[in-house]
């Protein structure tokens, strides 16, 4: 395997895989906030290494709602956008979804201003959770990439047809050279089929998508988006294993366990901060601690019966959240496995939220051992309902 | 695992060095990782870089607080950032410089190694940038990367005569620090 790998940056890995997938219709705001993605395509574009048609549009509004119209005229679709590009691209996010359009965008998760910081959360993709969109989380630069061809075909499933986003931590992943193998050309071919959509936008047969529903309509959009996601939960395990079987590389579908079959404390998170964890569990289960990690990958669709199965012999499950609801004083994840909890007393492990890493604060192997220890306490009656991990006690 | 901290200003081209160690610890057979310390980059600010080797793939994704080796391209930088701030004892801190290792005075049990890459850099590649010779000096006190290896990959990156002449550059900081290993 190492003789396939090249040392490259994680925006290069991506969009590396974004050529292969051969999109017809690329469009970008080409600057801040924005990543070497769309520079590296719009690269392989200007030396004619993609047949495809690259928009270097005025903002990240249009960027979406150029893919919008060219995905309903029947076109494989990307874009790549951060932060605040994510953020203005809402609104028409909800138009992708519920036009039914598998546009895929890698989100190089940052956070929002104010104040204003350029670094590593994931407050942006989470604050589009409700968009209708496919979000799944990447642990390293090789994951990324390859959830690129992933995404197309889940997204562009018959029975699903809805947008997704391949979510990567920002610098951590996208500005960090490491080996990875560059999606062969022949591989993605056999493995990626072409798009080729029912219903498209064409003059000669005319037709409207997004166009009105009324009351008596509307629900049944939402009622057909919501079991499309349904579909997808089983389609992304799938679709994880028929990659793993072409280019033998696996990463989890909806989640993947490590070292979890007998751990009493489970670490659940997204993302990059996953690698880090894994090494503490090595190094506190050599210490003859109990400890392992649950990564969610799919966190929509949210995969509630799977982690509960996952979860049925923890005794503590700790949640790590790189955002915020500000007045619920707990992260995303926490929120959510608590939820899908409530109603099914298979699992009756307290959970508690952390939140860290916010606006590009570090995460090393300290702060995760401190939150185990903190789970630790649970035994001797002492509970935390959720925290900020990382926390500066002078400015605190 | 052995971790690598550069402390440069920006625009000395500190993450092209961390990159390039990585690809040619790379093409030696090692697993490697390099990312900056991201900031908000200016020309003639404190800028860092890491780097991390090993024989096995790396998952630890948290910036570098104790480096086994720390380069520091411009001696100035001494007097305004810590570098030797977790620096391992057994490790070196390998500072451009054309005082003598004695002159600095920081409090570590890491070995202080100097060398004039900036001289280096201005013979060969005739431009004060010292980069690629404190990398070949790296390799050369370390141990731990072939000098071909620095130079393909730094050839790769700068196709040419201007590779070529930071090939030099590389050579000959790696043929003078070796002896200090």
């Amino acid at each position: 395997m190492r003789k396939r790998m090249v040392v490259v940056e994680g925006s290069y890995a991506v969009a590396h895989a974004v050529k292969v997938c051969k999109p017809n219709v690329i469009s970008a705001y080409p600057i801040t906030p924005q990543t070497h993605i769309v520079e590296d395509l719009s690269q392989f574009a200007a030396d004619g290494e993609m047949n495809c048609e690259y928009m270097n549009v005025e903002s990240e509004f249009s960027a979406i709602s150029a893919l919008i119209g060219a995905s309903a005229a029947g076109a494989r679709t990307y874009t790549s956008t951060t932060s605040q590009g994510l953020a203005l691209m809402h609104e028409a996010l909800f138009n992708a979804s519920g036009m039914r359009l598998p546009i895929v965008m890698t989100v190089v998760n940052r956070a929002l201003s104010a104040p204003i910081n350029i670094w590593n959360d994931q407050q942006d993709s989470i604050s589009q959770r409700d968009t209708g969109w496919i979000q799944l989380y990447a642990e390293d630069v090789q994951e990324s990439a390859d959830m690129t061809p992933q995404l197309y075909k889940i997204a562009e499933d018959e029975d699903i047809l809805l947008p997704a986003m391949a979510c990567m931590d920002g610098f951590i992943l996208s500005h960090v050279y490491e080996p990875v193998i560059l999606l062969e050309q022949s591989l993605t071919d056999e493995f990626l089929p072409d798009y080729t959509p029912e219903f498209v936008l064409d003059p000669k047969n005319p037709m409207s998508f997004g166009a009105f529903a009324d009351p008596s309509t509307y629900t049944e959009f939402r009622y057909k988006q919501e079991k499309a996601m349904g579909v997808a939960l089983k389609r992304i395990e799938e679709v994880a294993l028929e990659f793993s079987e072409k280019y033998g590389r696996y990463y989890g579908g909806l989640l993947d366990g490590y070292m979890l079959e007998d751990a009493e404390i489970v670490i659940m998170a997204m993302g990059s901060v996953i690698g880090t964890i894994k090494d503490t569990i090595d190094m506190l289960r050599k210490e003859g601690e109990n400890v392992g990690l649950l990564k969610v990958r799919s966190f929509r669709p949210f995969p509630a019966d799977e982690i509960r199965k996952a979860l049925k012999n923890a005794k503590v499950v700790i949640t790590l959240d790189k955002n915020i609801s500000v007045g619920k004083n707990e992260g995303a994840l926490c929120t959510e496995v608590k939820a899908c909890m409530y109603n099914n007393r298979d699992v009756l492990a307290p959970v508690i939220g952390f939140m860290l890493g916010h606006g590009g604060r570090d995460i090393p192997v300290s702060t995760i051992v401190k939150m185990i220890n903190k789970a630790k306490l649970v035994e001797k009656g002492i509970f935390i309902e959720s925290e900020f991990a990382d926390l500066r006690e002078d400015l605190a | 695992m052995k971790e690598i901290r550069i402390h440069g200003r920006g625009g000395q081209g500190s993450v092209t060095a961390a990159e390039l160690l990585a690809v040619a610890a790379f093409e030696d057979g090692k697993f490697s990782q390099a990312f900056p310390a991201f900031g908000v980059e200016r020309r003639g600010a404190p800028v860092m870089a890491f780097v991390r080797l090993d024989d096995k793939p790396i998952r630890l994704r948290s910036q570098i607080y104790e480096p086994d080796y720390v380069i520091v391209q411009d001696a100035t930088l001494v007097d305004v950032v810590d570098v030797a701030r977790g620096a391992k004892p057994d490790g070196f801190i390998l500072i451009n410089t054309e005082k003598s290792p004695e002159h600095f005075k920081m409090v570590t049990k890491a070995s202080i190694k100097t060398l004039d890459a900036t001289k280096l850099a201005m013979d060969f590649i005739g431009k004060p940038i010292v980069n690629t010779t404190l990398i070949g000096a790296f390799a050369g006190v370390s141990g731990l990367i072939r000098p071909e290896s620095i130079k393909n990959a730094v050839m790769e990156r700068f196709p040419g005569k201007v590779g070529e002449k930071n090939a030099a550059a590389i050579q000959a900081a790696y043929d003078m620090m070796e002896a200090q290993r």
